[in-house]
């Protein structure tokens, strides 16, 4: 059974297509990654799944449930982390999550039950009757995830939930999301313009670009379109010779010369390495420098737009750092 | 599923109070203008001719005063989406699986609640000043005018509140919508005096019956009957929820 199925889902804003056609399907128990530059139209298809936006046209089902015309029902099986806070800082942590529980439902005992299992899980135990505008920001994440998965959603909806954490903490709530994903069952959805994210923790991952879907499939299939690793050498005299010598070597797939270099790709390259070294050897070019490159998503991202991701990651710094990163 | 949820309007009403318990300042900040007008009208002003009655000004003045602070509290309550909006949470609250309308009345009755905790401090200073109201049951029916009044006026902010982007156009309101309302209401002296068509203008406005109502509670004079007073309050307090809650519902919350 598909948790999520999207059917040419389109969004305008005043002539610009933030979301442009896209299709996908989300099975039960996956974790299925948006990934895409800013702008890409990750958060306006969030939006439009939980309910928050109206499509232009095209279709979407979340848990069986469409979009549009069973809205309540959406909202009963799932659980949102919004890229942007969505935190009361006036009330405390454990009041966040209490009051969330009640307006999904969940009654006494239970309730409180639950909420003590969170709090632990995201280790805010002992922060819980702090007033949430003392949190620091990995904290209140770390609150709001809890709070997303406190009613037992079928499906969870993560927006960038490690944007501008540092390293420590994105572990750790990866770690909250392998679990929840394992031992609950749930189907998450998470966006992210973060690589190591998306490979880490998705089980099939659609890369997304001015609202479009250009890749769609596992991590490792997606590298795969690559052809393999790259391995990169610069040699001390004829470059030719080395070349022509490795192009009769069925082991590599692909050369290509670069300004003083040679990049090959070839598949386990660093098993690789010592064949080339022979190999040169034995015809007499000498190897000055070698490194090997094992291709991440971000190389698919070019590989299909030209661009990098990257390049786009600074300029969204200096935008949150102006608007006061999470408020 | 059903359109009112007690549990989610008592979550709402509930996160209202806790707000309001833990904001001291917003507190005494809201009671701030209404007494500035108290003590100096109430005390520049011993006698103003036309007053209804034979009561002296303070007493025609006090239901005015606890009228304007219901309608500046109330409509700012209304407003307060924004900044929901503007923090986040209102997205939280959006995708709750609750009716809108559940929404609307939840949050309507925490900031109803807050109103009335103000009106009846206002209620309370003007005793020292000297006011006295005019037994029990007429304060029991000025807490049911105060309750009228403040729902009206929240309904009013939220509509436009679900018809605004952010809070730029809040001194627009406040300058032509607040203020008139709070003028040609009666609430500083008795609309009677005035000209001709001011009146007519006075006699659509809903806070002319919610202070009329209060002054007939408080202090025995209305130039209304107090049975068309309640009337037409609450006719305008369910209209203007309704029309909030229409209005929030067709808003799209990103
Ligand atoms: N409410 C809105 N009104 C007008 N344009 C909008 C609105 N929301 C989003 N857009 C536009 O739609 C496009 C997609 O935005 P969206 O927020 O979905 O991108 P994203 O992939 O989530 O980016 P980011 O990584 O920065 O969060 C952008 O060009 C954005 O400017
Ligand atoms: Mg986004």
């Amino acid at each position: 059974m598909y948790a999520i199925r999207v059917e040419n889902l389109t969004r305008e804003f005043e002539g610009l297509v933030a979301v442009d056609h896209i299709s996908f399907n989300v099975e039960s128990g996956e974790i299925f990654g948006l990934l895409g530059p800013n702008g890409a139209g990750k958060t306006t298809t969030i939006n439009i799944l939980c309910t928050l936006l109206k499509p232009t046209s095209g279709y979407a089902e979340v848990a069986g449930f469409d979009v549009v015309e069973e809205k309540d029902r959406v909202r009963e099986n799932i659980g949102v982390v919004f890229q942007e806070l969505a935190l009361d800082e006036k009330l405390t942590g454990r009041e966040n999550l209490e009051f969330h529980a009640m307006m999904y439902g969940l009654r006494g005992e239970e309730r409180r039950k639950k909420v003590e299992e969170v709090l632990g899980l995201v280790e805010l135990y002992d922060k819980a009757d702090m007033l949430v505008e003392k949190y620091s920001g990995g904290m209140k994440r770390r609150l709001e995830i809890a709070r997303g998965f406190i009613h037992n959603p079928q499906v969870l909806f993560l927006d960038e939930p490690t944007l501008g954490l540092d390293a420590q903490t994105r572990r750790h709530i990866w770690d909250y999301i392998k679990e929840l994903n394992r031992k609950y069952g749930m189907t998450i959805i998470i966006t992210t313009h973060y690589m190591e994210e998306a490979d880490y923790l998705c089980d099939r991952v659609a890369i997304i670009d001015n609202g479009k879907i250009i890749a769609m499939d596992t991590p490792q299939r997606l590298k795969d379109i690559l052809g393999g690793d790259v391995i990169t050498v610069e040699v001390e005299g004829d470059v030719e010779r080395l070349l022509q010598c490795l192009k009769r070597q069925e082991w590599i797939k692909d050369t290509k010369r670069r300004d003083g270099f040679l990049d090959l790709t070839v598949e386990k390259g660093e098993r690789r390495i010592p064949e080339l070294i022979n190999l040169s050897q034995k015809i007499g070019v000498n190897i000055s420098y070698i490194s090997l490159h094992k291709p991440s998503l971000e190389d698919v991202f070019i590989h299909f737009t030209g661009r990098s991701i990257r390049e786009e990651e600074g300029e969204k710094n200096i935008r949150r750092g102006r608007k006061g990163f999470r408020r | 599923m059903k359109s009112i949820e007690w549990v989610a309007i008592y979550v709402l009403w509930l996160r209202e109070m806790k707000r309001f318990v833990r904001a001291k300042s917003r507190v005494v900040g809201m009671l701030g203008m209404p007494l500035f007008f108290l003590v100096f009208m109430g005390l520049g002003f011993s006698n103003i001719p036309g007053l209804p009655g034979d009561i002296d000004y303070i007493h025609f003045l006090v239901p005015g005063i606890i009228g304007m602070g219901l309608l500046f509290t109330s409509v700012f309550a209304g407003l307060s989406v924004l900044w929901d909006k503007e923090f986040g949470f209102l997205k939280e609250i959006m995708v709750a699986p609750v009716s809108r309308l559940s929404i609307v009345l939840g949050r309507t009755a925490g900031n109803a609640t807050t109103a009335l905790i103000q009106g009846i401090l206002i209620l309370a200073i003007s005793a020292i000043m000297g006011f006295r109201p005019n037994g029990i049951v007429g304060l029991g029916l000025a807490v049911v005018f105060m309750l009228l009044i403040a729902t009206t006026f929240i309904g009013l902010g939220l509509i436009f509140a679900s018809n605004m982007e952010d809070m730029h156009g809040f001194s627009l309101i406040m300058n032509f919508v607040i203020f008139p309302i709070f003028f040609l209401s009666g609430a500083l002296f008795p609309i009677e005096n005035l000209p001709e068509w001011i009146i007519k203008i006075c006699y659509v406005n809903p806070l002319t019956y919610g202070v009329d109502g209060l002054r007939g509670a408080l202090v025995g004079v209305s130039s209304f009957p107090i049975a068309v007073d309640i009337l037409l309050s609450t006719v305008f307090s369910i209209v203007m929820v309704l029309l909030g809650a229409y209005f929030f519902k067709k808003s799209e919350s990103v």
